[in-house]
């Protein structure tokens, strides 16, 4: 059935939107901030793997992993700089918001720099055999990005409910100042959990690459506002609403291409974010957004 | 005459002082945009329409890229009255992109291939008489009864409304006035580029004009001003060394370096 | 219009529900014009919800409410204001990086005309006719609360009792028939409550009315002509400031109350 095939597809797509997304709302859930460098942070990933996939010969795991740590390395150190210095201040409350706009004008034009600011091929080592189960078709490709985006969520969930350090996280996440006195560092836990949301976007921008063979600095600014159209869908800090909210983006995008005009085929993040903002601002989950916007 | 290159940053100065005064004026009730390049690219799309389509006189066709833009920015602004803080910032972004969107598709000013051909009647004069009638209407807002309220506005919208002030009136006339005149930016913009596609009119630019205002202080328009006049003219002094190819790299750095520093700005929030 | 007989503001079966319980219930109130009427009773009572109720800055539930005999029911704060009924607030709402002075003139929003395209039209520099208005009428109502001295003074650097007393003049600039005072007095030395008190006297004289709610005792019973009781979002008794001190429920909802502050 090709309904099945589209949203099949919606998924695949959906689930690298969700990816970033998840790291979109674990910051907001942490500090209340949107971060805005988060698209730039997933750019950077992908272009990591793309040096480890061209310059080691490596496959798909290596390009991954790279780029997960890399990309929690610059997501921290961007916290470091542009964020923690001045959440110290007294200042206006979208001060760090804008500050991570400057850091991901930095990151942007700092990858165009190093790798140009053409889009690049992204090849992809493995071989593509297709499968098909039922009425699906799936090349190897997709099902190795949808085991990975869903396996890398699994993760998490289990890392957040099972272990002390995940715990730790969300209730830093509910509450800082109680964590604070339930002797809960709050410093690292920041950090680990913009390492954490960095990493999964940077995994994800190996996905982007290998399931649309390409990749460009710019591309952080497109997929970090389908990444936060999930988030504000699924609701802000609410980590299995975005989730949820990258799947349903995805779906959206691509029925939408498949049976309206294609070239709309951005702007229904954008709807689906205005819709939200005007009719549900704590999105279909629920947010956990303390202050009054 | 003038050196052209001096013109013509001249010029450019000028535009963004007109699109920086044009965000300043929802964000002196509160409303933080970054939506404004949605604005500024119905302005100059409309405008450069009137005039390479219709041939319609410049004035007439600014203006009425102008109109355009406002009326959108009364509809877009509705929603503002419920919609606050960050999730409005986030929707003025969303809309920004929309704009965009349609324009990439919107076959009669040439979709992706952009509308081309506009004839330059943008000259300094002209951008030194828009500018200044600009910074002539926030003076005057400013010190006057429907100033007074905006402050308020912006200040306590509960303890304005228990005093008689209608937010909507407020707030939606402050968001189409902005949006009328970053249409008038971009009609200016469309005229001197002669070139228009709608990726000159992305989050880039809208973030661009936000920087503008962020940079030099929300508190007045003469920050909102100062703010244009440092954007615009700092990447040329660094073109003039090596250091060119680091401006945007340098606006980002900057940006961050003023929130460290100065949160609210160069001319910080008092009037 | 209006006969003597009808009250400056009445409500029938107010009621505000937030999430299954009641905050204001079945409230009939009737203030009448002239009196300095107050709403009394221990926290949680519903008095400030009812103030929300009656300025519109919160929605019926059920009920309705009658401004000089016609129905207001649900309206928005700034028409209310418009109508004649403006508050004050327990936490002094004022306008902090405006001066004194400029907090009571934007209270003459309403009373006077002008948008943007007035603006445009100034000359300027030049104060227009309304401007000069505007400003002496300030200037009048920040020396009847007695702020002269402080009219250049950033409202966020006032002393809380100035503070308080600037937000009263700002609202007597919207002209009210009916003044809402919300714990005007709290945190007001003795001195500051007595010249409070004497000031509210003198406006009522003066022609607006007042409803009060307060927990100073003292104050209440000095100054009020007319007294409700509410508790759990209910009234429970009304009467003269006589009547009420004698009244067994009001005993009881105060229990542990001294009846004299």
């Amino acid at each position: 059935m090709v309904l099945i095939q589209q949203i099949i597809n919606g998924v695949m797509l959906g689930a690298s939107y969700s990816l970033i997304a998840i790291g979109y709302t674990l910051v907001f859930g942490v500090l209340q901030l949107v971060h805005m460098a988060h698209g730039e942070v997933f750019m950077i990933g992908a272009f990591v793997g793309l040096q480890v996939v061209l310059l080691a010969g490596g496959g798909v795991t290596a390009a991954i992993l790279a780029a997960g740590l890399s990309a929690a390395l610059v997501g921290v150190v961007v916290y470091l700089i542009a964020i923690k210095p001045i959440r110290a201040r007294k200042g206006h409350f979208l001060a760090p918001m804008i500050s991570t706009i400057g850091a991901g004008l930095v990151l942007q034009e700092l990858a165009t720099r190093f790798f140009g600011g053409e889009q690049v091929g992204f090849p992809v080592q493995m071989d593509s055999s297709i499968w098909h189960l039922g009425g699906v078709t799936l090349t190897s490709v997709q099902l190795v990005i949808l085991a990975v985006s869903l396996g890398l969520m699994l993760a998490l969930h289990l890392f957040v409910t099972l272990t002390r350090v995940g715990m730790a996280m969300r209730a830093t996440a509910e509450s800082m100042t109680i964590s604070h006195t339930l002797g809960i560092r709050s410093e690292r836990i920041i950090i680990l959990t913009f390492a954490i949301a960095s990493a999964l976007a940077g995994a994800a921008g190996v996905l982007v690459g290998m399931s649309f063979n390409s990749i460009s600095p710019y591309m952080g600014v497109d997929m970090g506002i389908k990444g936060l159209a999930a988030m504000l869908l699924g609701g802000l800090g609410n980590v299995y609403g975005a989730m949820l909210g990258g799947l349903v983006i995805g779906i959206v995008e691509v029925i939408s291409v498949a049976y309206l005009a294609s070239s709309y085929r951005d702007a229904f993040a954008f709807f689906i974010i205005i819709a939200v903002l005007l009719f549900r601002p704590q999105g279909i989950f629920g947010s956990t957004a303390h202050v009054e916007g | 005459m003038l050196d052209p290159y001096v013109e013509s940053v001249l010029i450019f100065t000028g535009i963004n002082i007109v699109l920086a005064l044009s965000l300043y004026l929802p964000v002196s009730a509160g409303l933080l945009s970054l939506g404004q390049g949605g604005f500024m690219a119905i302005g100059a799309y409309t405008a450069a329409y009137l005039t390479t389509e219709l041939q319609w006189p410049f004035v007439v066709a600014l203006l009425g890229g102008g109109l355009m833009a406002g009326f959108v920015g009364l509809v877009v602004g509705l929603p503002s009255l419920r919609i606050k803080g960050i999730y409005l910032v986030i929707m003025t972004l969303g809309f920004g992109e929309i704009v965009r969107v349609f324009f990439l598709n919107f076959e009669p000013t040439g979709a992706a291939s952009g509308l081309g051909g506009i004839p330059t009647y943008t000259t300094l004069p002209v951008v030194t008489v828009a500018v200044l009638l600009t910074l002539f209407l926030c003076f005057q807002i400013r010190g006057s009864r429907i100033g007074r309220a905006i402050e308020a506005v912006r200040e306590d919208e509960l303890a304005a409304e228990v005093i008689g002030i209608n937010l909507t009136y407020v707030k939606v006339a402050v968001f189409g006035l902005g949006a009328a005149i970053a249409g008038v930016g971009g009609g200016l913009y469309a005229h001197y580029a002669t070139f228009i596609d709608p990726a000159q009119f992305g989050f880039q630019r809208s973030a661009e004009i936000f920087i503008m205002v962020v940079l030099g202080g929300m508190g007045n328009f003469a920050g909102a001003t100062l703010g244009a006049i440092v954007v615009t003219i700092l990447p040329e002094l660094l073109r003039l060394g090596d250091a060119q190819e680091w401006r945007m790299t340098m606006f980002g750095a900057l940006l961050v370096a003023i929130m460290i520093v100065r949160p609210w700005g160069l001319l910080g929030t008092r009037r | 219009m209006t006969t003597n007989g009808t009250p400056l503001l009445e409500t029938r079966g107010l009621t505000r529900r937030f999430d299954g319980y009641s905050a204001v219930a079945d409230m009939n109130l009737k203030i009448e014009r002239g009196s300095i009427h107050a709403l009394i009773g221990p926290n949680g009572a519903g008095k400030t919800t009812m103030f929300n109720l009656i300025t519109g800055v919160l929605p019926p539930s059920a009920g309705r409410i009658f401004v000089d005999g016609v129905e207001f029911s649900g309206s928005r704060p700034d028409r209310i204001a418009r109508l004649g009924v403006v508050r004050t607030f327990q936490g002094v709402r004022l306008f902090s990086t405006m001066t004194a002075l400029e907090n009571v003139e934007v209270g003459r929003f309403c009373r006077t005309r002008g948008g943007f395209l007035a603006a445009l039209a100034r000359v300027p520099f030049v104060a227009t006719r309304t401007e000069v208005a505007t400003r002496k009428r300030a200037e009048e109502l920040l020396e009847r609360v007695g702020l002269s001295k402080q009219r250049d003074m950033l409202a966020g650097e006032l002393a809380l009792a100035d503070q308080r007393r600037l937000e009263v003049a700002r609202a007597l600039a919207v002209e009210p028939k009916l003044l809402l005072l919300d714990e005007p007095v709290a945190g007001m030395n003795p001195v500051e409550v007595h010249e409070a008190g004497e000031l509210f006297k003198a406006l009522c004289r003066e022609g607006t009315t007042i409803l009060i709610t307060e927990h100073h005792m003292s104050l209440v019973m000095a100054i009020s002509s007319h007294i409700t009781v509410m508790n759990y979002g209910r009234k429970i008794a009304e009467g003269s400031p006589e009547q009420i001190k004698r009244d067994p429920e009001v005993m009881t909802a105060y229990l542990g109350t001294e009846a004299a502050a």
